[in-house]
């Protein structure tokens, strides 16, 4: 009966919900006055999501973050006057001191895991959307920046520390934690900040961190400013960094408005997305659906849908449903992917996105987009794409298919199976490692991508899918259903442990990018040291920090 | 040659040490240029009958003579080692105390370090102007032999510094004097060091229980398992009490003058006591409410990991750890802090480890109550009806479980409206401030002391109470 609570690894009932709005915030204030947003973290101790620690010293939970990832998207959609973001704090002496370590201590593996994941992608958002959105990000670390806080701002364009001969930044996982910086904090520093190797290799031994001169030596921090004009600076480094944006001029913002869903036992219900669990099975089915009929095509409908335009809507459906099935059904290890409408439908609104692109609101709308997928990509779940008649898996939606770790084309003897490509498919929504999934998919062989990109805004049957090697398999329908039930079955007997290591190796392929190092060399030693007895057995230095006991290592290296 | 025990009287073998003289050379033109533009204000020519530390043994500790004060030979003095010292607390309890720092420790022992010496510089700084409006030549005296002091334990720290942490110490012995009290860019680094000492009887509820805060850090450094810094604190300990002492009799001083005038006058009526040039006793009662719960925080926060890390490392022990009869590691007893739970103060019981910056607080406030109970007994030779008391834990804090509640100093937990409205009974005002600082002007013939205070009972090194101690030339 365990395996049929879904939450049972989680130690509470109460399941964790990804919708707020700033009206709502506990921990950020967000202020925006002209081109210049300011994000300030002056977090509620009191405020943690789940009971048992309290947040000191700006230390963040997944609540925090919940926060920080809806401002993100509130200044990237109702804000597009906004050309540059300050990070800062609301507290004296402290910027940020990173993740709370008692929630830390209370949390299992699977939370952990669940946090740090989010928590990487809201950074990738950050460097995403100076990427992409030509929104650029300061963070004014005026006061201790620690950990966490310090990944915070390494996430951003320009880090400023404050020089009071106090505040420094500092990376103190390994010497305090007995763990890494796993929220991107150990790789950026190389291959972001290119801080030299031994410089890194001393900054992240020590506890105390660096700060003055040599913090700005080092590379760890752009500039070093005096308390008094700290504030005249940051607001100088803004408005230059405003300058360089590719933000649009005169444009109103889309208000996002609240998303709405249906909880049941059956799922999670939206307008074009469905979760359908299937808690004995352990595997849930995510439905896409199209809208039935184009209804925006200029700029002014698109912009007249706003928060109602199909992409922005089924984007923010979707990646509520990914975020919610992570964090809540742990025990779901595979999802389905299905899609339910006309391709052609989904090729015309392509093609407007397309059309469109330079636009500001559909440019923030492709991001959105291109982040959700991303998600997709490092979700630790089996996925399955299951392509049948009535399914629109074109384009955009597409995207899913390729996102699966195999995808199942019914060549079915009435109606019809069809996938299409769109220009979609070939750049504009690259996965973490900077590459598009087809090209991901075929490691950059050009003859097949070629034969690919010929095969644009055709309707595929199977055979020619297959051809194509766009899907796994082409079952008929004598074989369909034993063979998907029998994939399903087969695969829910396996090891979910190894298949999440399977997984991550297999979809990320051979190229390598600063996210794919975060997600998968940084990740998967973390959550190996996470599982040693050193960390998290009953003397790991992480179950004893702040208890005031000593860690015991075996201090064999392994 | 310079002679190195001549100028700097030590007990650190430090003519012997070149490591140690190569960063002291560079380090005391920097302390000199210090002293000059944040010691005491115009005090340069001044000489000042001081006591001067040349040695650790009973009749050299106390050598005094007139000396301008940046003259002074501050001086390098630990206790003396006691054969082989084992570690008494935490988990390497029973092993040899350290002679040299453990890599593992280095920065932890460092910021601690770092932390209390920032306090020593940043009292100086706060004191500065005092030298302006001294109420007699004895008070100036003092206030200065206090300075040299705190440049003295500065010096204590900074040495550990030099001789013990290398080139990071090097650098954070400098920083020490770049730090400025109450700087916006550069402050000193705990919040109470910044504050300002704006009037004399601020100067003695500071010393009285702000330097009663360093007795207790000290004290409890004094147990270290790193022998240097556990000699270092307990040779500054009895400096630190000559602190204590000055600002226990100030504030003596104080209340019997005010008495003197209440008997006189028969009236316990603040205006006409203030007509008559004296501080009544509830303003007193004010200052002792604000200083004593701003020192409070500097305890910091009730429960803390940090304390419990120090203690467990064996990095700072308790207050008089050694004469404790318990097992000295803590790792499954318990202490009861005052907590809040919903709108009730409560005790609680937490691990008595991460407990212990609450448990030192206990300690310090046993210690300023019983001064304050010596005190009390001015009034009652007076025949005046009024007892001085502490106020509440929670009162007026600003760091940790009361940070952001209002109590009472009868420890009653308001609301933010009723606080607003009574706190201008128990914190002082901008009106008693302004009062004070009315009072405060140089009264410096010898023998002579302004009429808010009393003389004191006895002059320094039995000289007589109107000995010429500062010579301004």
């Amino acid at each position: 009966m365990e395996q049929a609570n879904s939450n049972s690894d989680q130690g509470s009932p109460a399941p964790v919900d990804f919708r707020t709005e700033p009206g709502r915030y506990r921990h950020w204030r967000l202020a925006c006055e002209g081109e210049v947003a300011t994000l300030t973290l002056d977090i509620a101790e009191d405020g943690g999501i789940r009971p048992g620690y309290a947040l000191k010293l700006n230390s963040y939970d997944l609540g925090v973050d919940i926060e920080l990832h809806d401002a993100l998207q509130r200044i990237r959609f109702e804000h597009p006057e906004v050309r540059s973001v300050v990070f800062t704090s609301g507290k004296p002496k402290i910027f940020c001191s990173g993740a709370n370590i008692y929630m830390l201590g209370l949390s299992s593996h699977a939370l952990k895991v669940n946090f740090c994941k989010f928590t990487n992608e809201t950074r990738n958002g950050i460097e995403d959307a100076s990427q992409h959105s030509g929104l650029k990000f300061i963070a004014a670390c005026n006061g201790t920046t620690a950990g966490g806080g310090y990944e915070l701002a390494l996430a951003c364009d320009e880090i400023i520390l404050v020089d009071d001969r106090n505040s420094s930044v500092s990376l103190p996982e390994v010497p305090l934690l007995g763990v890494l910086p796993g929220t991107g904090g150990l790789t950026r520093v190389t291959d972001k900040r290119r801080v030299r190797r031994d410089h890194a290799d001393i900054f992240c031994t020590i506890s105390e961190g660096v700060r003055g001169q040599r913090a700005k030596d080092w590379r760890l921090v752009d500039e070093i400013v005096k308390a008094q004009q700290f504030p005249a600076y940051v607001a100088e480094r803004a408005t230059a960094l405003a300058r360089g944006s590719t933000r649009p001029t005169g444009a109103r913002g889309v208000a996002l408005t609240p998303l709405e869903r249906g909880d049941d036992d059956q799922g999670y219900h939206y307008q074009y997305v469905d979760v359908a669990l299937d808690p004995n099975g352990r595997h849930a089915t995510v439905t896409v659906r199209a809208p039935a009929a184009v209804s925006a095509r200029t700029t002014a409908e698109i912009e007249a849908e706003g928060a109602n335009w199909w992409p922005l809507r089924m984007a923010r459906e979707l990646d509520d449903a990914i975020l919610m099935l992570r964090t809540n059904h742990l025990d779901i290890g595979l999802w389905q992917l299905r899609t339910e409408g006309d391709p052609r439908v989904v090729l015309d609104i392509d093609a407007s996105i397309v059309a469109h692109q330079q636009h500001w609101f559909v440019r923030e709308t492709m991001g959105m987009l291109r982040r959700t997928l991303a998600r997709i990509d490092v979700t630790s779940r089996s996925l399955f794409a299951l392509i049948e008649p009535g399914s629109c898996f074109a384009g955009t939606l597409f995207e899913i298919a390729l996102a699966a770790d195999r995808s199942y084309m019914r060549d079915a003897e009435e109606g019809d199976s069809r996938v299409a490509l769109s220009a979609m498919n070939f750049g504009p929504l690259p996965m973490v490692n900077g590459l598009s999934r087809i090209a991901a998919r075929f490691y950059e062989e050009s003859a097949p991508i070629e034969a690919a990109r010929e095969a644009i805004g055709k309707l595929l049957d199977p055979a020619s899918a297959d051809a194509l090697g766009l899907v796994t398999a082409i079952p008929d329908d004598l074989d369909w259903a034993d063979e998907i039930r029998i994939a399903l079955e087969e695969r829910a007997a396996l090891s979910p442990d190894a298949l999440t290591g399977l997984e991550a190796n297999l979809r990320f392929g051979i190229t390598e990018s600063m996210n794919t190092r975060i997600f998968g060399r940084l990740s998967a030693w973390q959550n190996w040291i996470f599982n040693r007895p050193n960390a998290v057995g009953p003397s790991g230095a992480l179950k004893l920090f702040g208890s005031g006991k000593k860690a015991q290592f075996d201090w064999n290296r392994v | 040659m310079i002679d190195y025990n001549e100028r700097i009287p030590n007990n650190v073998n430090l003519s012997e040490n070149k490591t140690l003289q190569r960063a002291l050379e560079q380090w005391q033109p920097s302390f000199l240029q210090w002293w000059g533009d944040m010691g005491p204000d115009g005090s340069t020519d001044y000489d000042v009958y001081l006591r001067t530390a040349t040695s650790v043994d009973p009749k050299g500790w106390a050598h005094f003579d007139y000396v301008k004060m940046p003259d002074y030979r501050w001086g390098i003095f630990l206790a003396p080692q006691e054969g082989t010292r084992k570690i008494h607390f935490g988990e390497h309890k029973g092993q040899d105390a350290w002679q040299e720092v453990p890599g593992e420790y280095r920065s932890t022992l460092r910021r601690i370090i770092v932390t209390q010496g920032d306090t020593e510089p940043a009292s100086v700084e706060q004191q500065r102007h005092l030298g302006l409006t001294a109420p007699s030549l004895y008070d100036l005296r003092n206030l200065f032999q206090v300075n040299v002091e705190e440049g003295r334990h500065l010096w204590a720290m900074v040495y550990l510094l030099h001789a013990y942490f290398g080139r990071d110490g090097r650098e954070e012995g400098e920083a020490l004097l770049e730090r400025r009290s109450g700087d916006a860019d550069n402050p000193r680094i705990l919040t109470a060091f910044n504050e300002k000492t704006p009037d004399w009887l601020s100067f003695f509820m500071f010393t009285f229980i702000t330097d009663r805060d360093g007795k207790f850090q000290l004290a409890s450094l004094a147990e270290s398992a790193f022998d240097p810094l556990a000699r270092t604190c307990r040779f500054m300990l009895t400096e630190e009490a000559h602190h204590m002492f000055v600002g226990e009799s100030g504030v003596a001083r104080i209340i019997q003058r005010t008495c003197e005038v209440m008997q006189q006058l028969r009236t316990d009526d603040p205006i006409k006591l203030r007509a008559a040039g004296v501080i009544d006793l509830p303003t007193l009662q004010k200052y002792l409410n604000f200083h004593y719960s701003v020192t409070s925080d500097l305890y910091g926060a009730e429960i803390s990991s940090n304390a419990a890390t120090y203690y467990t490392t064996g990095l700072k022990g308790r207050f008089e750890e050694g004469k404790l009869d318990d097992d000295h590691a803590l790792q499954d007893s318990h202490y009861e802090i005052t907590d809040v739970e919903g709108d009730r103060i409560v005790k609680r019981a937490v691990p008595a480890l991460s407990a212990l910056n609450d448990r030192l607080r206990d300690d310090w406030i046993r210690d300023v109550q019983s001064g304050v109970d010596r005190w009390n007994r001015i009034p009652v030779k007076y025949g005046v009806d009024f007892q001085f008391t502490l106020p509440h834990k929670g009162f007026n804090r600003r760091i940790g479980i009361f940070t952001d509640l209002h109590v009472s100093p009868a420890g009653e937990l308001l609301s933010g409206v009723e606080w607003t409205r009574q706190h201008q009974h128990w914190l002082p005002t901008e009106e008693d401030r302004l009062y004070v600082h009315s009072l405060m002007g140089p009264c410096l013939t010898p023998g002579k002391f302004a009429n808010w205070i009393a003389a004191p009972g006895r002059g320094i090194n039995n000289q007589p109470v109107d000995f010429e101690y500062v010579r301004f030339n």
